[in-house]
């Protein structure tokens, strides 16, 4: 009813293969785009774009790095925080070295210095799998952040130890640094996210997606097939590395404003886990839902007592809000292992054919 | 589908059992100071003392005196958990609703707010903590370090471990231990000690402890044996103060001998190293105990009415509480200056600015408060943010803080430059920073 296909003909091959074979779909992510552009910065005020909607975004491409990496190519990773802050320094660091250059070029660069570290790490993928593997990434974690507190040369030899956002403009705009407007920044961020979901969406539903997806389903099977697995895999840290590392440079320039090394720690890797677990492994819808949910979530919880007047020890407020996310996250795994973007597929599956319930 | 109603009902029915009644809309005319602190997550333990202090000092001005100037202090707690991410959260969700000062309780958010003061127009208050150079007022108007920096302590402990040794000149030959949490916080006074060290001839040896392994120890504390320093300075917070006390105990090293920065003094973190403690020294610039006429009015006009969350009444006096206490003395004095000076009750952030940068808080004053033997006379200038205010030093005897030494001022002479040089960095590196446009005395 609601999602009649009725009459929707496909006469080629690439309309069928398409992303979005169905015209409801294809029209219900324009709309999504045009609120996203249109109506959100009218209705947002400075706190919702600059606490929920930006860092919403800028997890979300983080989890959907670690989506492609875990998802797609089925490599448990606990470094995805690390890999951020790679992407920070590196921004940071040709940034300041460059400044003629425009700012939104080291950002998108920063990511191939994290790619590169990505690929070092994942090395041991061929030999080690599964939770061992999740072990090594582990020490990537705790060796890079070691890295960012020790080496001088990263912060250029700052005695606070913390990276600033330097200032730059855009069209005479200024996107980061403290003068930056909240909404500038947004667009900005929405602007990159959404070419980067883009250019992944392309990539996964390709022949490198469809070599990943083989990797994870059965690996020895896969090389039986011709896929050559240590270029598959550490193709897979590569583009994962680059989309967190370009989400970590994002973090510090149009987010945060400053960053110290503990801003890249072990709880931030875990967080983006969380988000790609809850959101749905192996589904790019599932990364902006699982981000939106494990994000903006206990945001609106934290806030939202003192929004409509009442008045709650913050404490309190803190506490009843992890009980509150924890207690919904094992609710989805339990009605929804697959996350939320499965969730989703079955909805969209009732709906089509409803009124009927098959 | 019943499953998921079920659900909404108990998420609702636990909302409203942890929900107290709708309060009262806020007075219409009021001042409002947003409180960053941190009740939960790592550092609680430290935290929780300091909350409670800031908390309960403005309150009872609120209850006893009608607020400041006949104007009633809206206070907002806003929990932070020592993270940056929400720190930034809090900021943006109290800022616009009229904030007269923050005090980020954190260097990780004190360095992101740093930047933004200037373009917000509202001052950051960063009590003996932060960043450093930011007490060169001509470089940084909107951020006030108050009552000292880190360096000036890292000076004071040299001064006294000087003076316990027989001057300047013994020290040379001696070796000083310095056992710091490796981090921002704990990086910071290092330049300075090891200037010091070169000078005076004595060895710096240097024990950093990760800020995931505050809880264990032993291997610094094992290098500690095998060296057997003269001294130790500490530089830790959360839970790395009670762990190093305890460790420093265990290898039996002599507590008179270890003297920790001002952070390290809370009454937990010396009482788990429980009698071994006895002894063990750190700085401090307030006066502990609750034996102050204005903390009595807290026990009477906010604990008595249960408009505190302190845990108990002991709790009241506590060295990390009476810390809290000080912020909101500060706090309270520059609103109090600022009405002063702006001439009006209701202030603005830029008021607040300029009540912090002429804040001179004398003797008189500090005994009409209530406060007397609490605290030195402390001022702020428009060139110097911090003051370099005087430092003494506390013993644990072994169940409470004891002074054992004079207020003693750090060696402003040796910081003052190397501060300014690193002010100087700073807007260098974060260029272009805007120069001050602020006017020195008032607006």
């Amino acid at each position: 009813m609601f999602y009649r296909e009725v009459g929707q003909f496909k006469s080629t091959y690439a309309a069928d293969m398409a992303v979005f074979p169905i015209r409801q779909d294809r029209i219900g992510i324009l709309v999504l785009l045009a609120i996203a552009v249109v109506v959100l910065p009218l209705v947002s005020n400075d706190f919702v774009l600059t606490s929920i909607l930006i860092p919403g975004l800028i997890f979300t491409l983080a989890a959907i790095g670690l989506n492609i990496l875990t998802g797609y190519a089925g490599q448990i990773s606990l470094g995805t925080g690390a890999f951020m802050g790679v992407g920070a320094y590196a921004a940071y660091k040709l940034a300041n070295a460059f400044p003629e250059v425009n700012l939104l070029v080291w950002i998108l660069c920063s990511g191939v210095f994290s790619a590169g570290i990505g690929v070092i790490f994942g090395l041991p993928s061929l030999r080690i799998k599964g939770l061992y593997l999740a072990v090594t990434t582990l020490a990537a974690q705790f060796f890079l952040e070691w890295c960012f507190v020790r080496m001088g040369w990263l912060t250029d030899y700052s005695s606070s130890g913390a990276i600033e956002a330097v200032r730059r403009t855009l069209f005479g705009l200024s996107i980061s640094g403290p003068e930056a407007d909240p909404l500038t920044r947004y667009f900005v961020v929405l602007g990159l996210v959404v070419f980067l979901t883009w250019i992944t969406s392309n990539l996964v539903h390709g022949r490198i997606g469809r070599t990943w997806m083989m990797v994870r389903d059965m690996d020895i099977a896969a090389e039986l097939m011709g896929v050559r697995l240590l270029p598959a895999k550490l193709l897979a840290f590569a583009v994962s590395s680059y989309l967190a590392g370009v989400a970590g440079a994002m973090m510090v320039f149009f987010w945060l404003g400053a960053a110290e090394p503990s801003a890249f720690g072990i709880t931030l890797s875990f967080q983006v886990l969380f988000m790609v677990i809850i959101g749905g492994l192996g589904s790019l819808l599932g990364s902006w839902l699982g981000a939106a949910f494990i994000w903006a979530l206990p945001v609106v919880i934290k806030f939202a007592p003192g929004l409509v007047g009442i008045d709650v020890p913050s404490a309190r407020v803190e506490h009843v809000n992890s009980m509150i996310v924890g207690a919904l996250i094992i609710f989805f795994l339990i009605v929804e292992p697959h996350g939320l973007a499965r969730l989703w597929a079955v909805t969209k599956q009732k709906l089509r054919v409803w009124p009927f319930p098959w | 589908m019943f499953g998921r109603l079920g659900l909404a009902f108990s998420v609702a029915s636990v909302i409203a059992a942890v929900l107290p009644p709708i309060s009262t809309a806020h007075a219409e005319e009021s001042l409002y100071v947003p409180l960053l602190t941190y009740r939960t997550g790592a550092y609680a333990g430290s935290g929780i003392g300091i909350a409670d202090g800031m908390h309960d000092y403005l309150e009872m001005l609120n209850q006893r005196d009608g607020g400041i100037g006949g104007v009633k202090l809206a206070l907002e707690e806003c929990e932070t958990g020592y993270n940056s991410q929400k720190g930034v959260e809090c900021y943006e969700a109290t800022k616009g609703k009229g904030a007269l000062v923050y005090n980020p309780w954190s260097t990780g958010i004190t360095l992101q707010l740093i930047p933004k003061a200037g373009v917000d127009k509202i001052p950051v208050l960063s009590m003996a903590y932060g960043l450093s150079a930011a007490a060169d007022g001509k470089t940084f108007p909107w951020v006030f370090n108050p009552p000292m920096t880190y360096w000036d302590g890292a000076s004071v402990a040299i001064k006294y471990i000087a003076e316990k040794s027989g001057g300047m000149a013994k020290l040379k030959g001696k070796t000083i231990g310095y056992i710091y949490l490796d981090a921002p916080y704990g990086k910071e006074p290092i330049p300075l000690l090891e200037e010091l060290a070169k000078e005076n001839g004595f060895k710096l040896a240097k024990y950093p402890v990760p800020g995931d392994k505050m809880q264990d120890q032993s291997s610094q504390w094992l290098n500690v044996q095998s060296d057997s320093p003269d001294w130790m300075i500490m530089w830790g917070w959360g839970a790395m103060n009670p762990t190093a006390v305890k460790e420093a105990a265990k290898i039996g090293y002599p507590m008179d001998r270890f003297i920790g920065v001002w952070f390290s003094g809370g009454d937990d973190d010396a009482k788990a190293g429980g009698a071994g403690a006895k002894g063990f020294l750190t700085l401090n610039f307030n006066g502990t105990g609750a034996n102050y006429p204005a903390l009595a009015d807290i026990k009477k006009y906010v604990f008595a009415k249960g408009l505190s969350q302190v845990k108990g009444e002991d709790r009241i006096g506590e060295n990390n509480y009476n810390h809290g206490v000080y912020n909101s003395m500060l706090i309270a004095e520059a609103i109090r200056n600022a009405q002063k000076i702006a001439g009006k009750k209701m202030i603005d952030a830029a008021d607040m600015r300029a009540g912090l940068e002429t804040l001179n808080i004398d003797a008189a004053r500090i005994k009409e408060m209530g406060l007397e033997g609490f605290m030195a006379p402390m001022k702020v200038t428009c060139d110097d943010h911090s003051g370099e205010n005087p430092v003494y030093v506390q013993q644990w005897d072994g169940a409470k803080w004891v002074k054992v030494s004079d207020w003693i001022e750090p060696m402003t002479d040796k910081i003052r430059p190397t501060l300014l040089a690193d002010a100087k960095a700073y807007a260098d590196k974060n260029a272009p920073w805007p120069a001050r446009t602020e006017a020195c005395g008032g607006r």
